[in-house]
């Protein structure tokens, strides 16, 4: 190998690894605050790259009924509960957020038909669809199970996953699909030409990454998802509800995901269950950094991210081996270095 | 008469199948401390979580004249209520000023913006919070953990302030402390509900008081007249009360 195939491989591994980093903090974020390791992340990452392919293609997205649906769903479910409980004030929350929000965005996709707005314009509309699916799910899937133990939330993580999954091939068919790029520059730098669609996705993951960190540094909402994962009952008292911090990560992990998703799309083929692999390379960077370091996770990525390269390149048969393997020599570092801590009742 | 702050009817908490409250009748007017003083495992701490809405219970809670149908900790919250927990539970890795501030979220969220006129009323009433502002709570002291949690409620400007055992783990020099300015609190018009083991000291400050014995309340009164009645005397004033 010379050193040219070692500065492109090198910027392969640092775009994929931006990537897994985003993945990463994300799934760092959902388990800090509410103990879900939350593997259907990947597919927020696929329904936002496919929503975006689904509207360059001129069609509509299967994700647009889901989202309608899920929102009429939890309306259903939260309005039978409001009901019981005789607090009438939710009602207009529910009817503006699972009904109005999800119809809203839902008409201005039919009506503007998307495949011939402007890039910009898709992306928005694509991440309209998806992040709103996150705090939908939580509210299904985890809510009713928010005191349960992480095994018990871990299962249905699974099953989460396997029906997102499902979904997805219903709604996008087996075939992978690629968007257009952001950019179609180039540069050369010496020996090193750099793609337009590379520098998109290592901005966007910077801009990301340091949004983050304001949000959760400066914020009264990013200081209050701290508390809740630093002490659940004192975020409590303070009025910081678990099922307000479970539905705000949930959205932020939706929205890195769709995003990751749209930044990946115009440089490899994405197919309705390509995010499950990646998102796994995510959390083997978040396991590097034992679920709970932000920084420690966003070094583990780059380091998966170029692993996966460079081994793609001695060995390709074997790539996703050796980057899973990674984990095994990490955990058993990480269960001969750490304490033992308890599970919280 | 006015409505009380707080009125509690005929209140039964269980941990499975044990009942650790029977029906307890109990009520803080407006304005006023009311302290509930009895021995370890009496069931103090199981009151104060079951009125805040952090356990389940049986009977009726009634905040400023409102019978509470839907108890929930952030319902509560929002509308006056505050614990000071027996575990304190502040935010470890987090600053002080940023646990004061999470004080005050629910007031945020209801659009105030006046959280730093409140911190500085805090900073005034605890001078070393302001000195340990941008300290991790972790790393506080045990005393300057106990002002932190009460700073952190009071952030919030509740009409109810609750506190569990405030003097618990503390030098007697800083309990004094800690009840003066618990007396002090009192002008600011906040209604206190101050549950101790520290009997001589609660009764001391508080206008009324009542006496939990083994999950039922064994006495109430005056405080005056309860410090003076024969039975807390002997059982809560005497020898192990006299150590102050
Ligand atoms: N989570 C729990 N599960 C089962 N029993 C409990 C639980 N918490 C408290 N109890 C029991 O309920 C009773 C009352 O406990 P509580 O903590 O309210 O007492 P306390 O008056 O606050 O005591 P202390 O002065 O020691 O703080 C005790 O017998 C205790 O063992
Ligand atoms: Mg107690």
């Amino acid at each position: 190998m010379d050193l040219q195939i070692a500065l492109l491989l090198g910027q392969d591994g640092i775009v994929n690894g931006a990537i897994y980093a985003l993945l990463a903090l994300a799934l760092v974020l959902v388990f800090a605050v509410t103990r879900v390791i939350f593997i259907p992340q990947g597919e927020f990452v696929a329904y936002g790259a496919l929503t975006l392919a689904a509207f360059q293609a001129g069609k509509t997205p299967g994700t647009l009924w889901l989202l309608l649906g899920a929102g009429a769903l939890v309306a259903l479910i939260d309005t039978v509960m409001a009901l019981r409980a005789g607090s009438m004030g939710r009602l207009k929350r529910i009817a503006l957020w699972d009904l109005a929000l999800p119809a809203a965005i839902a008409g201005l996709v039919l009506w503007l038909e998307p495949g011939r707005l402007p890039l910009w314009a898709q992306v928005t509309l694509a991440l309209a669809i998806v992040i709103p699916l996150g705090p939908l799910i939580y509210r299904l899937a985890y809510q009713p199970l928010a005191e349960a133990s992480v095994l018990v939330l871990l299962i249905v993580s699974v099953a989460v996953h396997l029906t997102l999954v499902g979904l997805g091939l219903l709604f996008f068919g087996a075939e992978g699909s690629r968007t257009t790029p952001f950019s179609e520059a180039q540069f050369n730098l010496g020996m090193l030409t750099v793609n337009g669609q590379t520098l998109w996705v290592l901005g966007a993951s910077v801009v990301l990454i340091v949004g983050l960190y304001l949000f959760f540094g400066r914020t009264l909402y990013g200081k209050a998802l701290r508390a809740t994962a630093i002490n659940r009952v004192g975020a409590r008292l303070m009025g910081i509800s678990t099922t307000m911090a479970g539905k705000l990560s949930f959205t932020l992990a939706a929205g890195i995901g769709a995003l990751s998703g749209i930044l990946i799309a115009p440089i490899t083929t994405v197919y309705y269950d390509t995010g499950f692999l990646v998102g796994l390379k995510g959390f083997v960077a978040a396991i590097i950094a034992g679920l709970v370091s932000y920084p420690l996770a966003a070094a583990g990525a780059i380091l998966v991210g170029l692993l996966e390269a460079f081994s793609s390149f001695w060995a390709s048969a074997f790539k996703e081996v050796i980057v899973f393997t990674l984990i095994i020599p990490v955990l058993v570092w990480r269960s001969l270095t750490s304490h033992h801590v308890e599970e919280e009742e | 008469m006015t409505t009380p702050i707080l009125q509690v009817n005929e209140l039964c908490v269980s941990y499975g199948k044990v009942e650790a409250l029977h029906h307890i009748n109990l009520k803080v007017e407006a304005g006023k401390i009311v302290t509930v003083i009895g021995p370890n495992g009496a069931g103090k701490t199981t009151l104060l979580s079951a009125i805040m809405g952090l356990l389940p219970s049986k009977g009726e809670i009634a905040f400023q004249g409102e019978v509470q149908r839907d108890i929930e900790v952030e319902h509560l919250v929002a509308m006056g209520m505050t614990l000071v927990p027996e575990k304190r539970e502040l935010f470890g890795e987090m600053s002080v000023e940023d646990n004061l501030l999470l004080g005050a979220f629910m007031r945020y969220r209801a659009g105030d913006r006046d959280q730093g006129k409140t911190m500085d009323q805090v900073f005034g009433t605890f001078p070393r919070l302001r000195e340990r502002r941008a300290q991790l709570a972790g790393t506080l002291s045990g005393g300057e953990r106990q002002m932190l949690a009460v700073g952190r409620a009071l952030m919030a400007k509740p009409k109810l302030l609750m506190l569990d055992e405030p003097s618990l783990g503390l030098a007697p020099l800083i309990v004094r402390e800690i009840f003066h300015i618990i007396a002090e609190l009192k002008q600011t018009g906040v209604a206190i509900l101050l549950v101790e083991q520290n009997a001589r000291a609660a009764l001391q400050i508080a206008d009324y008081g009542y006496v939990l014995e083994t999950g039922s309340i064994a006495l109430e009164g005056e405080s005056r007249a309860l410090a003076d009645d024969p039975r807390v005397v002997e059982t809560y004033l005497g020898l192990g009360g006299k150590k102050q």
